[in-house]
């Protein structure tokens, strides 16, 4: 089994599972054997459909539920007999921020602090205003959970995350429920988190809300993973295209320049750019006196590829 | 070091080695210390941590409106009784069916203590705060969605059990001391107060009265942090507070009932409620501990079992809420 190889050698890897399965008492099978290959240092996007297992899948990986079948490592340690030592180092969201609505948002993480036995009671104080004041609510420290906004409520939950320096930060659904404000600064909170080597795991049924941050996607749909590994392999083969009233020259040079799956279609010519730059290529067409109208590096969108993956949205079947 | 550290930042850093990461003022917005300056767990885990995560318990218990509110209630109970008892005491023709302690009211102060006491739980009031506070527990932190934030810190199940049921047997302690003080305070401004005339008729002094009054409240306490223990198992089995809460009542009920009817004297003694009021050897002489050992024994074996069962399923438990 490859998988297992994975696991085994999993001390680059954040997370690595092998056939991590989940049953639920009704029988359904919520997560079918996935194996997560999340490298250390990544920003790792768990997409897939509402219902498609990712949060029955973070919630074995940390340890909530048990899975029926299958094995996992957190940071290189087998779980669960690994967690006391493992977990102080991850940051979790799970399912969306859950507090204590009569106690302010400073109370709420000391809560959550004084439960850790590996934090420090004496720098608890500068911890918990740190965190608070790197996601934005210092100065609605001492207000209740209760009158939060959801946005705010959303960054007491990712708070908790940065109580304590992490090696992984595991964010189910961050942005859930927030306007295109709050999803923005929930982005860029990741991309802080990430910036210092941190691991990020974070999962989105929006494909958009995170490809911006992303460098790897796992994609979930039926509890399978359906797709794994770097944003850009997801992404495809990017394609040129040429936009020249001379099109038969025009694909001449793009043919001569080694590019792939030259097509010609009225006055447009397209090709697989490879790992050639646009900017090479337009260059050359120039020189060799093709009048070049327009050129562009269409993608397949990344939404295309997505729902060709996970089926259309509300096939939820 | 990754972070620009002020002099300052280092030199606490420099007292607290225990601190993975450098303090920075508040003010400004710092990148995130990195992973590098992580110490392992297993550097910090000499530090007496459960004390810590047991105090933030005892803080969410004694704070949370809902069980001051409670807390509220059961103070006001000994003062209604006492009142309400001050007034119809007078007429001579009150009395005569209750137990034999309310009829001793008359004579010595002390004496309501032990009537707030059994009206307090045969009357279900301490029963509810304990029930209350059980169902709160584990339940109520599942219902909030808490639970899960307090596994993935990682709390340990085990510990948080242990952490969750201290907290049930202080606030056991701390309610019946609560009612027991406050009626005694009462008894002895309201009532006659002098040597103390036991149920077995002999007299002892007032002094005397007020420990046999408070190894009551100790014994009563006892009783009700069996019943947390109950209400505990009863707290794991469930995501809905209010399930365990009015399971915990219904079993005390139904417990209270069966202790009532005499087709059932062969399982009488194996009540979880049948001992409470035990304690009424104590105010004999010479005290009769008997009745007392007993209920001490059967709170007990309440306790380990109904505590074994809630650990048995806390350590098991999927946590999907």
């Amino acid at each position: 089994m490859t998988s297992q190889a994975a696991v085994s050698s999993a001390a680059e890897l954040a997370l690595a599972s092998s056939g991590l399965s989940k049953r639920f008492r009704g029988g359904q099978l919520a997560v079918d054997g996935i194996d997560l290959v999340v490298p250390a240092g990544s920003v790792y996007g768990f997409l897939g459909p509402n219902g498609s297992g990712k949060t029955t899948t973070i919630r074995m990986l940390l340890g909530l539920i048990r899975p029926t079948a299958g094995s996992h490592e957190v940071l290189g340690r087998p779980m669960p007999d690994g967690q006391a030592e493992a977990l102080p180092l991850v940051g979790s969201l799970v399912e969306g921020p859950a507090f204590y609505p009569h106690l302010s948002g400073r109370a709420n993480l000391a809560r959550l602090d004084a439960a850790d036995r590996t934090a420090s009671r004496a720098t608890v104080r500068a911890r918990i205003d740190q965190a608070l004041d790197r996601v934005g609510l210092l100065a609605a420290a001492d207000k209740r959970y209760k009158a939060y906004s959801l946005g705010m409520k959303q960054r007491l939950g990712i708070a908790t995350s940065l109580l304590r320096p992490r090696q992984l930060v595991i964010l189910d659904e961050p942005t859930n429920g927030l306007d295109p404000q709050g999803t923005r600064e929930v982005r860029s909170l990741i991309r802080q988190i990430a910036a210092d080597g941190t691991t990020v795991f974070v999962s989105s049924h929006l494909l958009a809300e995170v490809e911006q941050i992303c460098t790897h996607v796992g994609v979930m749909r039926h509890g399978k993973l359906v797709f794994q590994g770097p944003l850009a392999q997801l992404r495809g083969q990017a394609r040129l295209l040429v936009r020249t009233p001379e099109p038969g020259r025009a694909a001449q040079v793009l043919a001569e320049l080694g590019l792939t799956g030259v097509a010609q279609a009225g006055r447009e010519v397209t090709a697989d750019l490879g790992d050639m730059l646009p900017e090479v290529v337009n260059e050359r067409l120039v020189r060799a006196g093709v009048p070049v109208a327009g050129l562009e590096t269409p993608r397949r969108s990344l939404e295309d590829e997505f729902v060709e993956l996970t089926g259309e949205g509300f096939d939820v079947d | 070091m990754s972070t620009e550290t002020s002099g300052r930042a280092d030199a606490t850093l420099a007292h607290e080695p225990g601190s993975p990461q450098p303090l920075t003022e508040h003010a400004v917005l710092r990148p995130i210390p990195g992973p590098a300056e992580t110490l392992p767990p297993s550097a910090l885990s000499r530090v007496p941590s459960w004390l810590r995560f047991f105090g933030s318990e005892l803080r969410l218990v004694f704070r949370r409106p809902r069980n001051l509110a409670l807390l509220g209630v059961i103070a006001v109970v000994p003062i209604f009784f006492g009142v309400l008892l001050r007034l119809t005491l007078h007429n001579p023709g009150g009395g005569g069916n209750g137990p034999e302690f309310l009829n001793q009211l008359a004579g010595n102060g002390v004496f309501l203590a032990l009537t707030v006491l059994f009206l307090t739980q045969t009357l279900l009031l301490l029963p509810l705060s304990i029930a209350v506070v059980t169902g709160d527990a584990i339940a109520g932190e599942a219902s909030l969605g808490t639970l899960r934030g307090l596994l993935t810190v990682p709390a340990g199940r085990t510990r948080l059990l242990f952490v969750k049921y201290a907290a049930i047997v202080v606030f056991s302690a701390a309610v019946c001391l609560l009612v027991t003080v406050i009626s005694l305070i009462l008894g002895l401004l309201l009532f006659h107060t002098g040597p103390v005339t036991l149920l077995s008729g002999s007299t002892v002094s007032l002094g005397s009265g007020v420990l046999r009054v408070l190894a009551v409240a100790a014994y009563s306490a006892v009783a009700m942090m069996s019943l947390g223990a109950i209400g505990l198992a009863a707290s794991t089995m469930t995501q809905h507070p209010v399930g365990a809460i009015a399971g915990l009542l219904v079993l005390v009920v139904a417990s209270e009932i069966c202790d009532q009817l005499p087709q059932l004297s062969a399982i009488h003694s194996y009540l979880p409620t049948h001992f409470w009021l035990s304690w009424d050897g104590l105010f004999r002489s010479p005290a009769d501990w008997s009745g007392v050992l007993h209920g001490l024994a059967s709170f007990a074996a309440y306790a380990v079992i109904f505590g074994s069962v809630a650990w048995a399923k806390l350590t098991s438990a999927d946590v999907a809420s």
